[in-house]
């Protein structure tokens, strides 16, 4: 008896949809499986973790301020991803977004006007598109591997905003604090339903709207789309590997700089040295739960948002470290990409000796 | 001016384990994009071990066993399951960093058990060389015997030959009958033990204690050195040792107070990571010349 994989004649469309719900039940099931391992009652851990977060409306909501920026940054890497250019620098992205929005509190502090938001926002793409246009640049004029570009960016935009946040822009009046000053009026982002959910919630369900359309039916989404799945053939049809690296950089970027901003003018309130809590990493498992597909990524960042949540009722209710949700993250990821494995492929169970090799 | 050199050794020495590890995977065609979730895992494990046990054998045998055991994951996932390698890296480094911060959480603060310097009478009293070339632990002369094996092994011995054969063009060395699953399994596992390895180092010598993402970047660093090295041993070593310098240089700058803000020394490494992959990539004949084909590209037999 032999487990083999057998290519199918086509992609299977069921599994295409089938995988990642697969991969989300084997990933609450070794949850469960690790919970146990904890010594906690497994169905009550799973009930605080992934349906607690569900129950309340502080918690819907504070799940919606979560998946905002994930979305947002995972449909950027969606299309990213289907290019097949290997943007994983988001999270330096994010933050440069957040501190070339923060110029405008930071040095106009007192200019009040709808159009000071608007600045911020557009500061915030430009910030986040510039610097994914340095992996884009070295990936097309030096063909140095963006993977380890965008990676190394991020630690450098890290140390840029910490220095900033403690140098130069510190709030005068802070106390020493290493933040800046606080943002006010339309520095902030207005809220809808309530006083806590903020209109990066509807920037990102737009941003996927509007990339959905874009990938499906539009040139330039065939473009992306040939481009990764078959370069050669991209080729001969006029279109240019390097204006598709081009454009995926800048893509990606600028959203997730647009989700810096929206961290920092949102539920922030002021610049500080932790921007965000990995969002720029974790958006990249939602871009592979969202199969690429910018409707599937909010489905998805939803998803993930319930796994921030969830590890921080399981820290307060069961006395599990919150570092769970990172190990059931990283853990969802491996089951999506094993159970993709069935799109392109079936299992089948070869009897011992039944299939020898007939007339190599 | 000694002190320097021997922090730059001790820094240098993980990146030159787990680069060896790396490239022996490329050269079998594999991209595991994985090595700072195996270097943390390594890492935890290294110091848990020690920690418990006090001994830094032990400390090492588990740092080793940990990264192998993430890494025998990659192995049944990209090779057995065929998925894309790029992702399923990413997905290592993910959970390791997410496992190893579980792990770790009680040992945070925790005094660490420190990898003893060698001493030899005579030789390590030596002035000026003594210490460098007789007085360091027992693993930066472990990685440099690493480097000479994976060198000679690779070109000089058949097993190398079957492992460059694999990563040059599966097809062929299957059809002469060659296991290209088992020798890319054999490859994965022996990146995850010098990955784990080149963590337990960092918990045990370099800086005996756990830290959350202690490894900073390095095993990508450890990456880039592949392709800086154009995947030759050798050049791993020298470009393990010049990374180690640029990483203490910018301590050192630190410590005399220049008035250069401390943040822009701490991204010195990456800054001159992107600047060496910028300069070997833009030469297309140094990377093209030694690059494995195949690398990144799944091996499915004709049935």
């Amino acid at each position: 008896m032999k487990l083999i994989l057998e290519k199918r004649p086509q992609r299977s469309a069921k599994m295409a949809l089938l995988s990642p719900l697969l991969a989300i039940a084997l990933t609450v099931f070794f949850g469960g499986v690790i919970f146990a391992l904890l010594g906690l009652n497994p169905l009550r851990a799973l009930y605080v973790y992934f349906l607690e977060p569900l129950t309340s409306w502080w918690s819907i909501q504070e799940l919606v301020i979560k998946a905002a920026p994930l979305v947002l940054i995972g449909v950027g890497l969606a299309v990213c991803f289907e290019a097949k250019v290997w943007n994983i620098g988001a999270e330096g992205q994010l933050t440069m977004g957040a501190l070339a929005g923060s110029m405008i509190p930071v040095f106009f502090t007192g200019w009040q006007s709808p159009l000071t938001l608007v600045a911020m926002l557009v500061l915030g793409i430009i910030g986040g598109a510039l610097f994914g246009a340095i992996p884009a640049f070295l990936k097309t004029r030096f063909n140095a591997n963006e993977i380890l570009t965008s990676l190394m960016l991020v630690y450098v935009a890290g140390y840029l905003a910490d220095w900033l946040v403690r140098g130069p822009w510190r709030d005068p009046d802070g106390f020493n604090f290493p933040k800046s000053v606080n943002f006010e009026g339309w520095q902030v982002l207005p809220t809808i339903f309530g006083d806590r959910i903020h209109i990066g919630a509807i920037l990102a369900v737009a941003a996927a709207l509007v990339l959905a359309f874009v990938m499906a039916k539009t040139l330039k989404g065939f473009e992306i789309r040939i481009m990764g799945n078959a370069p050669r053939a991209g080729m001969f049809s006029g279109f240019s590997p390097k204006k598709t690296v081009w454009f995926a950089m800048l893509l990606s970027g600028g959203l997730a700089g647009l989700a810096g901003i929206c961290e920092i003018a949102g539920p922030a309130g002021h610049l500080q040295p932790l921007i965000s809590p990995g969002y720029g990493f974790t958006a990249i498992i939602v871009a592979f739960l969202g199969r690429l597909n910018p409707i599937g990524v909010i489905f998805a960042g939803v998803m993930l948002a319930i796994s921030y949540l969830g590890g921080e009722s399981a820290q307060i209710d069961l006395g599990v470290s919150a570092r769970i949700s990172q190990v059931f993250q990283g853990m969802l990821l491996f089951f999506i990409l094993a159970c993709d494995t069935l799109i392109l492929y079936r299992i089948k169970l070869l009897s011992g000796g039944s299939r020898k090799v007939t007339g190599a | 001016m000694e002190a320097i050199i021997l922090t730059i050794i001790t820094a240098a020495t993980p990146l030159l384990l787990a680069a060896m590890g790396e490239l022996v995977v490329e050269r079998s065609g594999v991209l595991n994009l994985g090595v700072e979730g195996m270097m943390v895992v390594g890492a935890v494990c290294g110091f848990g071990a020690a920690y418990a046990s006090g001994s830094v054998t032990l400390g090492i045998l588990a740092g080793i066993a940990g990264g192998m055991i993430i890494a025998l994951l990659f192995a049944i996932m990209t090779q057995t399951f065929l998925s894309n390698q790029v992702a399923t890296g990413l997905a290592l480094t993910l959970l390791g960093l997410g496992v190893s911060g579980l792990i770790g959480e009680s040992f945070v603060g925790v005094p660490g058990v420190k990898l003893g310097q060698i001493y030899i009478p005579l030789l390590t009293d030596l002035p000026y060389v003594g210490r460098i070339l007789f007085g360091q632990d027992i693993l930066v002369y472990g990685s440099v015997a690493l480097m000479m094996a994976t060198s000679y092994v690779l070109f000089k011995t058949r097993t190398g030959l079957v492992i460059r054969a694999v990563g040059g063009n599966h097809h062929s060395a299957h059809a002469l009958g060659y296991n290209v699953i088992a020798v890319r399994y054999a490859a994965i596992l022996f990146g995850g033990a010098c990955a784990g390895l080149a963590g337990a180092y960092l918990s045990l010598a370099y800086t005996p204690q756990w830290v959350e993402n202690m490894t900073a970047g390095r095993g990508w660093i450890a990456l880039a050195l592949v392709v800086f090295a154009s995947w030759m041993p050798v050049r791993i070593m020298i470009g393990a040792y010049l990374f180690g310098t640029i990483w203490i240089l910018g301590l050192v700058v630190q410590a005399m107070g220049y008035g250069i803000p401390s943040q822009l020394l701490s991204s010195l490494p990456y800054l001159v990571t992107i600047a060496a992959l910028v300069i070997i990539s833009g030469n297309r004949t140094l990377t093209k010349i030694n690059s494995p084909a195949m690398i990144g590209q799944p091996f499915v037999p004709d049935r």
